[in-house]
């Protein structure tokens, strides 16, 4: 049989390179010896059963595993040629440099405004009001949220729909602008209307980022992301253009999974 | 057919087995049709010619109904990889099949013509041709239900023979023709059917590509050679 995971996973013009990228937990490995490229301006989806260590992968990609007592990871990983699982890396730059978009919309409990705000401010990468102002209202924009929210942009950014969360998170994520935008389940909280407008967004959003998307949905999977990796018991698999992963995937595995025969 | 016992959903695969069963089904017909037809023109048969213009109704059918099938499949649970390539894959091989039969019943229309006229050498002929195709449909329906790429590349390889035999039996009816003018009108008549029979091997060829690609995910891309050709046989 083929090899899915080993003959695609390299890339020429590949934003993050990840190298024999193992994780465990407090000594269980979740993950083992992960080898995957992140490609520039597309949106790579990552998919398999709930525990196959897709949603670990992604939390590599900007450390967020730092926070999690007992949990080691080892391999390389790089974004454009720099280690990130570097000692000498500081967590919060990279995050700056890899955004993060969660299942559930998590809004700051402050004004619209300031929800997008926050990152440039601290950052330091807006100089003045007018910059700022400048910057809110661009990112708004390319979620495509700034029509809805224009007139209310001081009220809290908890007040609006779930779907309007969403987007407002992705507006906040992309203000720092960010080479790579991870998505854990972006959609799983959102009607299927408010799912589309998202959807819509990360097509448009790939032109000038690197997506990385975890979803349980395959249909997701299948429209927007240009490539596919499918994850099980920590392994990658399977990871292919998502075409040829939906309509002539090459491990059983995979196809078991997809067409609903896992058992 | 892919092993659809295992889905987690059951009466996804259910449905499944529905649609593959539904086209071995308008297969089996569309084999009797032609099987019909010929002897019709041989024994000159004619109420066995109508039996098999009439049957070409029920193809028709279960074409309309596979489409809906498909449709409702594709709609309600969208399919991938396999499954989803064999459920496009049923909906090319139904639309095959009523080309098939369509072609079959024109035969037997055609038998009914030419069993007003004086009985020709030349109807041995077209049960040459006819076993040919009747071998490569059974053929196909059994690679399609077997699930067996290999048997359907050996069906696809037999369209040559189909087409020499065509190119020879093209020359025969000329060749009768000259001998006797009166010939004319029947030889034309089994010209036509000889025709129909070589578009039923095409059509038999393109099942075949499609139970390939249902099996494998892939295209069958090598064209088959093809011999000189005579008698303007078209190529699909």
């Amino acid at each position: 049989m083929l090899d899915g995971a080993s003959e695609n996973s390299r890339l020429d013009d590949a934003k993050v390179v990840c190298k024999d990228v193992s994780v465990s937990y407090s000594g269980k490995q979740a993950l083992f010896d992960i080898n995957l490229d992140i490609g520039s301006h597309q949106v790579t989806s990552l998919i398999g059963p709930s525990g196959c260590g897709k949603s670990t992968f992604l939390r590599c990609m900007n450390r967020m595993n730092d926070v999690i007592d007992g949990c080691v990871v080892t391999g390389s990983i790089t974004v454009d040629g720099v280690e990130i699982l570097d000692e000498e890396i500081d967590a919060v730059q990279l995050r700056r440099r890899v955004g993060m978009v969660f299942q559930k919309p998590n809004p700051f409990p402050k004004s619209i405004y300031d929800n997008i705000a926050y990152g440039p401010r601290i950052h330091g990468l807006v100089h003045g009001k007018d910059e700022l102002d400048e910057v809110v209202q661009t990112s708004l924009e390319r979620a495509g949220l700034w029509e809805e929210v224009k007139d209310r942009l001081a009220q809290p950014g908890t007040g609006l729909s779930g779907g309007q969360q969403q987007r407002l998170c992705i507006a906040r994520a992309i203000a720092v602008r960010p080479d790579v935008i991870l998505m854990d389940e972006p959609c799983s909280a959102l009607d299927p209307i408010a799912t589309a407008r998202v959807e819509e967004l990360i097509d448009e959003l790939k032109r000038s980022y690197s997506i990385v998307i975890v979803t349980h949905s395959m249909q997701q999977a299948a429209r927007v992301s240009q490539r596919t990796a499918f994850f099980h018991l920590g392994i990658l698999v399977e990871v292919g253009e998502t075409e040829q992963i939906f309509t002539n995937p090459r491990d059983e595995r995979t196809q078991g999974y997809i067409t609903g025969r896992y058992g | 057919m892919p092993n659809s016992d295992a889905h987690i959903v059951r009466s996804f695969a259910e449905e499944l087995q529905l649609i593959s069963a539904t086209v071995a089904k308008m297969g089996g017909h569309a084999e009797t049709i032609l099987a019909d037809a010929i002897t019709a023109l041989v024994r000159r048969d004619p109420d066995l010619a109508t039996q098999a213009i009439q049957a070409d109704k029920r193809v028709d059918a279960l074409d309309a109904d596979i489409e809906h099938q498909v449709v409702r499949m594709l709609a309600l649970r969208q399919p991938m990889a396999v499954d989803l390539r064999s459920i496009i894959s049923a909906l090319k091989i139904a639309q095959s099949l009523e080309r098939i039969a369509d072609h079959a019943k024109n035969g037997a229309k055609r038998a009914l013509v030419i069993n007003q006229s004086q009985p020709m050498d030349a109807t041995r002929g077209i049960v040459r041709l006819s076993d040919v195709a009747r071998e490569m449909l059974r053929g196909v329906l059994d690679a399609y239900v077997n699930g067996d790429a290999e048997a359907a590349v050996k069906v696809r390889d037999r369209d040559e023979d189909l087409d020499v035999l065509y190119d020879g039996y093209f020359r025969e009816c000329l060749t009768y023709m000259m001998e006797d003018s009166r010939n004319i009108t029947a030889a034309t008549h089994l010209l036509f059917i000889a025709k129909n029979i070589e578009r039923i091997g095409d059509q038999c060829t393109n099942i075949a590509e499609n139970v390939y690609f249902m099996q494998t995910g892939e295209r069958l891309t090598a064209s088959r050679s093809k011999g000189e050709d005579l008698s303007g046989g078209e190529q699909e």
